[in-house]
């Protein structure tokens, strides 16, 4: 009994844990099934190389493929009333953020950042869809108005890249509030004529659809990303019928007119870089790899190595 | 005749009685029932009293919902004069479940738009339950347009259980025009009040309500999901919409504390629909004083009025 204890069954943990160490390298494409090399996957925006599927990507790896050597400055968030309903079901929402904020390292569901893309001065916002499912409350609210005002400030386009199942149920009508909020802000930059460019990726629904996702001056979105306002489980049970092949996909939704592009996300920096160039009166950029600028500000930052590892699992 | 709520069950026996003697003391002349009945009216109005003193949220949503209860057109046909409905949103089509158009208001002209639950099976279909396509929020943005530039104010009445998830609605951008008329609410340089009646249903009521002023009805409830849907979310059991409606704090009474309601108007007892006149009365008298505090504001006034309220929105929770 001691020597199984003490002998085999370490050994048999230890054969185990040893096959999970290639289970992290190898990533397997939710769609084709092919096994994707982890550093392939990643250098390739996690899309997959072998049939082009769009898996998701955090924002931070996002912006590391974005920005001009990968560098670019996080801009702080208002931090917003935690818990304002002190909100329970089967779990309490502080227990949910907490989870949700050790599983990503991130502290919310967006990340923006000031940098340049193509030489390009840009404000980005990216929304996270690991967290709790990119879900809108006060804080992304607050996210995307301090994105507005700092684009505002700096006189520069804001790129905003959407993802989330739709508001934040734990927090009640004030998530449901981030609808008139966002709108807001995205008015102050139609005011101050600036450029305001969303890119729709998989999925974008509810009321971020409903709201600053719908309002930019340009729609791009991620081949086949799902963009609804109505989940299409919902229609199915309203309308009792089957719904048509690729209905609420991106493809779909241009050929409805709701979207100006479907657009890969491997050309998605160029794209971004031509578009927010003619809007905002540039000479065209300088094609290719451009050396990483000089930092503007002190807490300019690189995208963290580990956050890469994180996107992996 | 009544329709009552499952909880009103045991009001619904007392009432009944009372009913019924009376009924009898018709078909008999010589009986006499007017004390025995009095006593059970006052039992009757003493339970009901009881009953809606501390409604749950959950009851709130069932009052909201209350087929019976006082719907847009009830107040619009009371409270507005020359009422001329506008229809159709110049692209597609007319969405029945949004009604609105020029009317005055005490006199003064203005734009009055509310979605319409219907009252009967077969206004209700063409009203689709209250729930707008997209193209009753282009209506909506276009009304409130025209109101802007003619300097007309403009009273919402919100009633929804939300937007309809349905194929067209979602071919023909319903986000999108929910995102817009949400947008026409925040642009327009006119007052613009409004009423929650009955249900506020996430998007589709926010696209209306994003106003300057926003009263609720005491019994109205005002939330980003339903009760059910999100039970069947956070839950997974549909079942459990109690505990959902409790944990949304979406009746008047919280919101009013969260600072999303201005305004909770006072309902007759046992709820609107016992009391119609009187309901639509001080829904009447809320919309002179929302009104009446606005008019010395011009349109950047009232613009930055209503951006500064919902830019501020959430800064407290339910704690202060």
């Amino acid at each position: 009994m001691n020597w199984i204890t003490n002998y085999v069954r370490p050994r048999i943990n230890s054969i185990f844990s040893r096959r999970e160490v290639p289970e992290n390298l190898w990533h397997k494409c939710d769609e084709c099934g092919s096994m994707l090399f982890h550093r392939e996957l990643a250098d390739n925006l996690n899309v997959c190389t072998e049939c082009d599927h769009h898996m998701a990507i955090t924002p931070r790896a996002r912006f590391k493929g974005l920005f001009d050597g990968g560098i670019f400055a996080e801009i702080d968030v208002p931090e917003p009333t935690a818990d304002p309903l002190h909100f329970r079901d089967q779990k309490k929402y502080p227990d949910r953020m907490r989870s949700a904020q050790k599983s990503t390292g991130e502290k919310e569901a967006m990340l923006v950042a000031t940098g340049e893309i193509g030489r390009t001065p840009i404000v980005a916002a990216a929304q996270d869809f690991s967290f709790m499912g990119g879900s809108m409350g006060m804080y992304v609210g607050n996210a995307i108005i301090a994105a507005a005002e700092k684009a505002v400030e700096l006189k520069r386009p804001l790129v905003l890249f959407s993802a989330a199942g739709g508001a934040r149920m734990q927090e009640g009508i004030l998530s449901l509030m981030q609808m008139p909020r966002t709108t807001v802000a995205v008015q102050m930059l139609k005011e101050a004529g600036l450029p305001y460019i969303v890119v729709l990726t998989h999925p974008t629904t509810g009321g971020v659809t409903a709201s600053y996702a719908m309002l930019g001056d340009v729609h791009i979105s991620e081949p086949n990303a799902l963009i609804c306002f109505a989940g299409p489980r919902v229609i199915e049970q309203t309308i009792r019928e089957k719904l048509p092949e690729g209905f609420q996909r991106a493809e779909y939704l241009l050929d409805h007119g709701m979207l100006d592009r479907v657009t890969k996300r491997t050309e998605m920096r160029e794209e971004l870089i031509t578009i927010t160039r003619m809007l905002m009166n540039q000479p065209p950029a300088v094609k290719g790899d451009l050396p990483a600028p000089e930092p503007e500000v002190e807490e300019e930052t690189t995208a963290k190595t580990t956050v890469d590892e994180a996107a992996k699992e | 005749m009544t329709q009552y709520l499952d909880f009103e069950k045991p009001l619904a026996e007392i009432e009944g009685k009372a009913e019924e003697l009376r009924a009898m003391a018709r078909a008999n002349e010589e009986m006499d029932v007017a004390e025995e009945a009095a006593a059970l009216d006052a039992k009757a109005a003493s339970l009901l009293e009881d009953l809606y003193k501390d409604l749950t949220p959950w009851r709130k949503c069932q009052v909201a919902r209350h087929p019976e209860r006082p719907h847009c057109k009830d107040y619009i046909d009371a409270l507005f004069t020359d009422y001329t409905p506008l229809a159709g949103d110049r692209n597609f089509a007319d969405d029945h479940a949004v009604m609105g158009g020029l009317a005055r208001f005490d006199g003064q002209p203005v734009v009055v738009i509310g979605h319409e639950k219907g009252t009967d099976t077969k206004s209700r279909i063409e009203r689709n339950f209250g729930m707008a396509r997209p193209e009753g929020y282009r209506k909506a943005i276009r009304l409130m347009e025209m109101a802007g530039r003619f300097g007309l104010p403009v009273i919402t009445l919100v009633d929804t259980p939300g937007a309809y998830p349905g194929k067209g609605a979602e071919e023909r951008g319903q986000s999108e025009a929910i995102a817009r008329s949400t947008e026409m609410c925040l642009k327009i340089g006119v007052p613009l009040v409004s009423v929650i009646i009955g249900e506020g249903g996430s998007g589709g009521a926010v696209a209306f309500a994003t106003a300057n002023r926003v009263a609720m009805l005491e019994h109205s409830v005002y939330s980003v999901i339903s009760p059910e849907g999100c039970a069947s979310i956070l839950w997974k059991d549909a079942e459990k919409m109690r505990e959902a409606a409790e944990a949304l704090r979406l009746t008047a009474q919280d919101l009013h504390k969260l600072g999303v309601a201005d305004r909770v108007i006072v309902e007759p007892k046992g709820g609107a629909h016992r009391d119609r006149v009187a309901a639509v009365t001080s829904v009447g008298h809320m919309i002179e004083a929302m009104l009446g505090e606005l008019k010395d504001m011009d349109g950047d006034a009232l613009v930055a009025d209503r951006r500064k309220k919902f830019l501020d929105m959430g800064s407290k929770g339910l704690a202060a």
